[in-house]
């Protein structure tokens, strides 16, 4: 059809050059077909754009989900060694401390910890100096300094949150806002540290105050580079307008999560002698940020979204500053009776678990007091030791949520109260209310919606439900209410509707991925309750970009993540490639390398739609995949490691490493003793069942210890990673 | 003849695997099924160049009740489409003398208000959106002018990738 007409108008054209002859009418007629063709091939490449520009999407978003999962996995590891393994009493200390409870001391006693008074501010500090108490004034002083990429003294830090910390205690677990005072209120969705985006709402749409109020609906941190100063920003307005900020927890707002995704890492950056303690505040403070906000008792906001089993009036009583990490299982509240149940096990003599501890981890002593101590340590007595045994050789180290809570409750069951006797221990997942409430809590700050009705494990993430739009009219019709506002998600325009637009997914933090990944978005709602949109893109640069560049720009950077991916799997690639080329021909079909690349990787992308841009380039149909993995992947590393395999199992597992480095850094200071470091090397092979040679990690250490002082910087271990991807060619 | 049975069903499972890969970039749940609005790019994805009233008639024959189109139905359609050849592509100097025919002055370049004009006009006109689009690839922006022929090798040499 297309030949057709463009023969037509090609001989046209061709006719009137040479006879020079002005044929209106004809012309018209032939000049509208030639649109037609030109809207027809638009179209068409409109299309393949929005193909490439969707498998970019998919890359990062699949890389990202990945790791979130990958985190999750590797805290239930941690969970599981501290409910059941028996290592060495130095291994244990080591990553005990993650799973202290410290509320055993009165708030009042940890406020006397996080005082400022004896902070002082040398001269030399140009930063803002707060009075208190805050008003709308000093918060926007605040503002324009931030905005000058100032740093507010950490002694300013701890004062504002500490005032903070204390009006979040008052807060109920879920918000009530209603919009007949003022009219309109404007809700955010993730910012992640993108400060830009937040300075770009406010200048669009004005600060917060009783008369413009605003819902921040988590994920405040981690990622981008200024998560502290958000913070700080929606603290200070927070305690001038009380009624007219409100804030959700996302699931970002956990110190586990902090670890991995940068948060932690910033901090102790912007704040080398206090950082620390700022820190623990934070985490104490992140447990008391309230769980969700309702507006008019007709509009739910929440950072993840619900569940089939999701009960506001659950949630209304709960108390949420129990759960200082979401992703951790209830601690129990009960003690037994009789006996110590503190005292350390017999064979670990006189090991006190807070043996690091200064004199805020204290705990208070005694059965009955409501906030005893978490008991981790095993039971004594040789038959419960006989049944674990064979439990964690049934069970093996790497855990999903659900298995570590059967795990944990089955364990506990036998020193806890009625309970969970009452369901038996045949009962692989006995419901307590605790259990029930951790769930719910878990669904609202980690779920996703999906297209299909039912709910079920969100296994990309590894925590919360994916729900559907049946139960989306459950739950909002059992509650009356007309309309889910969620975030978690990145969407390319900022927002997106979905189950008949009554779920609504806000992100506003634009360029999440890359510069011209995405806009932002942020919502209006007044009276009527109807959401009205306002996008934005922070970047100067990426406005300018057309649409094709700025899809190029993503693609690339796509690609560029992928092909870490490919480099640190590179041998087990190679090892799949060979086992369909048994041969060793040295070339496999596409449809072998396809099949090879998702068993390896497992990352659920259309390897077949990506090949072009991966350079698989085939002759007859066949890859030379040994040629394709030099030619993608860069072989040689920046440092000489003396082991290649090592390298590459470090190097895709490097976010777990650093994770896991920074658990084990216990005191912050950014370094580790060779003796920490293998044990750092050994705690991660175990969750990953692989072998390491004791002699190869010795040989490792020292060749990392660049400064040669016996001691290992973590900041350079994890720059050798960044110099080894930024090798890698685009 | 066993010969050729091989390669038609070599052929035929090449193509569904195609169709299968172009599916599963727009099944965001991974159930088999892609909104209808995605269809225009899927199609059009797998080297097709259909009017908006062919896409039309695709969507017909292929859509669910709930306004979702699963992967079963959509396979022999598609698969038809593509050993047919329907919808064939446009060749790039087809393109370029489309172009030649609406610069009435034969002046090299289009301005953005004729081409506007042209587009937003007809059976299928762009939409608001679209026209928007287009002029951000098309437009130079010194001369504030088209120039056609750049334009037209720029989106197949995109189009290579």
């Amino acid at each position: 059809m297309g030949c057709g007409m463009g023969k037509a108008a090609a001989s046209l054209g061709k006719k009137r050059e040479r006879e020079h002859i002005s044929v209106p009418g004809e012309y018209m007629f032939n000049a509208m077909r030639a649109a037609l063709l030109i809207q027809r091939w638009y179209r068409q490449y409109a299309a393949r754009l929005e193909m490439r520009r969707r498998c970019t999407w998919n890359i990062f978003q699949s890389i990202e989900y990945a790791g979130e999962q990958d985190q999750i996995k590797l805290y239930n590891f941690f969970g599981y060694l501290m409910e059941h393994f028996t290592p060495a009493s130095s291994e244990r200390s080591l990553i005990s401390h993650i799973f202290r409870e410290n509320d055993v001391v009165h708030d009042t006693e940890w406020e006397r910890y996080f005082c400022y008074k004896s902070i002082e501010v040398s001269h030399g500090y140009h930063g803002p100096h707060l009075t208190f108490p805050m008003t709308f004034c000093e918060a926007s002083k605040l503002v324009e300094a931030f905005k000058h990429k100032q740093l507010l003294h950490s002694r300013y830090v701890l004062q504002l949150l500490g005032e903070a910390w204390k009006l979040l205690r008052i807060l109920p677990n879920i918000n009530h806002v209603s919009t007949c005072h003022s009219k309109e209120i404007t809700i955010c969705g993730d910012l992640h540290g993108q400060l830009e985006d937040l300075l770009l709402v406010f200048y669009k749409n004005g600060l917060p105050s009783s008369e413009k109020p605003y819902v921040f609906n988590g994920d405040f941190v981690d990622r981008g580079k200024s998560s502290m100063e958000i913070l700080l920003i929606l603290f200070a307005f927070l305690l001038v307008y009380p009624n007219g900020v409100h804030l959700n927890r996302g699931n970002h707002e956990d110190h586990i999560v902090n670890l991995r995704y940068g948060f932690t890492k910033e901090v102790l950056g912007k704040y080398r002698v206090h950082g620390k303690k700022i820190l623990k505040l934070l985490q104490k403070m992140f447990s008391w940020l309230p769980l969700a906000t309702v507006i008019d008792g007709k509009v739910l906001v929440v950072h993840g979204g619900i569940s089939d089993t999701t009960d506001l009036n659950v949630i209304a009583r709960m108390e949420r500053h129990k759960y200082v990490s979401a992703l951790r299982p209830p601690k129990s509240s009960r003690r037994s009776a009789g006996g110590n149940r503190r005292a350390p096990r017999c064979t670990e003599g006189g090991e006190e678990r807070n043996h690091h501890g200064t004199g805020a981890r204290a705990r208070a002593p005694g059965p009955g007091s409501r906030h005893a101590a978490h008991r981790r340590s095993l039971h004594s007595g040789s038959a419960v030791e006989e049944e674990l045994r064979q439990r964690r050789q049934q069970a093996g180290l790497s855990q999903s949520l659900q298995e570590l809570r059967r795990l944990v409750s089955s364990s506990s069951s036998s020193d806890e109260d009625d309970d969970d006797a009452d369901d038996g221990n045949s009962d692989p997942q006995p419901r307590t209310p605790e259990r029930d409430e951790w769930k719910q809590m878990v669904d609202l700050l980690w779920s996703d919606p999906m297209a299909q009705d039912g709910c079920q494990p969100n296994q990309v993430r590894g925590g919360g439900c994916y729900w559907g739009p049946d139960v989306t009219e459950e739950v909002l019709g059992r509650h009356h209410l007309q309309l889910l506002i969620r975030s978690h998600e990145c969407k390319q325009d900022g927002y997106e509707f979905c189950h008949n637009r009554r779920v609504l997914t806000l992100f506003s933090a634009s360029n999440y991925y890359e510069v011209g990944s995405n806009r932002g978005a942020y919502v209006r709602m007044g009276p009527d309750l109807v959401p009205h949109f306002i996008q934005y893109q922070s970047s100067q640069t990426c406005r300018t970009l057309t649409l094709r560049q700025s899809i190029g720009r993503t693609e690339r950077s796509a690609l560029g993540a992928l092909r870490e991916q490919l480099f640190a799997h590179k041998s087990d690639l190679l090892g799949a490639f060979q086992h369909y080329d048994p041969d060793n021909t040295g070339v496999i079909s596409l449809k072998h390398w396809a099949s090879a690349m998702e068993g390896v990787l497992k990352l659920g992308l259309p390897w077949r739609v990506l090949r072009s841009q991966l350079g698989t380039s085939t002759q007859d149909g066949m890859l030379d995949y040994r040629e394709w993995i030099q030619d993608l992947v860069f072989s040689e590393p920046k440092h000489e490691l003396s082991n290649a395999s090592i390298l590459e199992t470090m190097y895709r597992n490097h976010s777990n490493l650093e994770t896991i480095f920074r658990i084990i850094d216990t005191d912050h200071s950014g370094s580790l003793s060779f003796e920490e470091f293998r044990q750092t090397w050994k705690l991660l092979s175990a969750h990953l069942k692989t072998e390491v040679d004791d002699d190869a990690i010795a040989d490792l250490a020292l060749s990392i210890d660049f400064n040669k002082d016996g001691s290992i910087d973590i900041n350079e271990f994890m720059e050798a990673f960044r110099l080894v991807a930024l090798a890698v060619p685009s | 003849m066993a010969d050729d049975r091989e390669r038609a069903e070599i052929l035929v499972t090449g193509v569904h695997k195609r169709i299968n890969d172009a599916f599963q970039v727009f099944d965001h749940d991974l159930n088999k099924t892609v909104d209808v609005r995605e269809i225009g790019a899927i199609v059009r994805s797998l080297g097709c160049f259909p009017t908006e009233a062919e896409l039309l008639d695709i969507i017909d024959e292929v859509e669910e009740p709930n306004g979702f189109i699963c992967f079963e139905r959509f396979l022999p359609t598609m698969s038809k489409i593509l050993m047919e050849n329907k919808f064939r592509p446009i060749p790039e100097d087809t393109l370029l003398t489309a172009f030649e025919v609406l610069d009435q002055q034969k002046k090299g370049h289009l301005e953005p208000n004729e081409l506007t004009e042209y587009m937003r006009q007809g059976d299928e006109p762009f939409t608001q959106l679209e026209m928007e689009e287009m002029l951000s690839s098309a437009v130079e922006p010194d001369s504030n002018l088209i120039y056609y022929k750049d334009f037209v090798n720029m989106m197949v040499l995109d189009g290579e990738r």
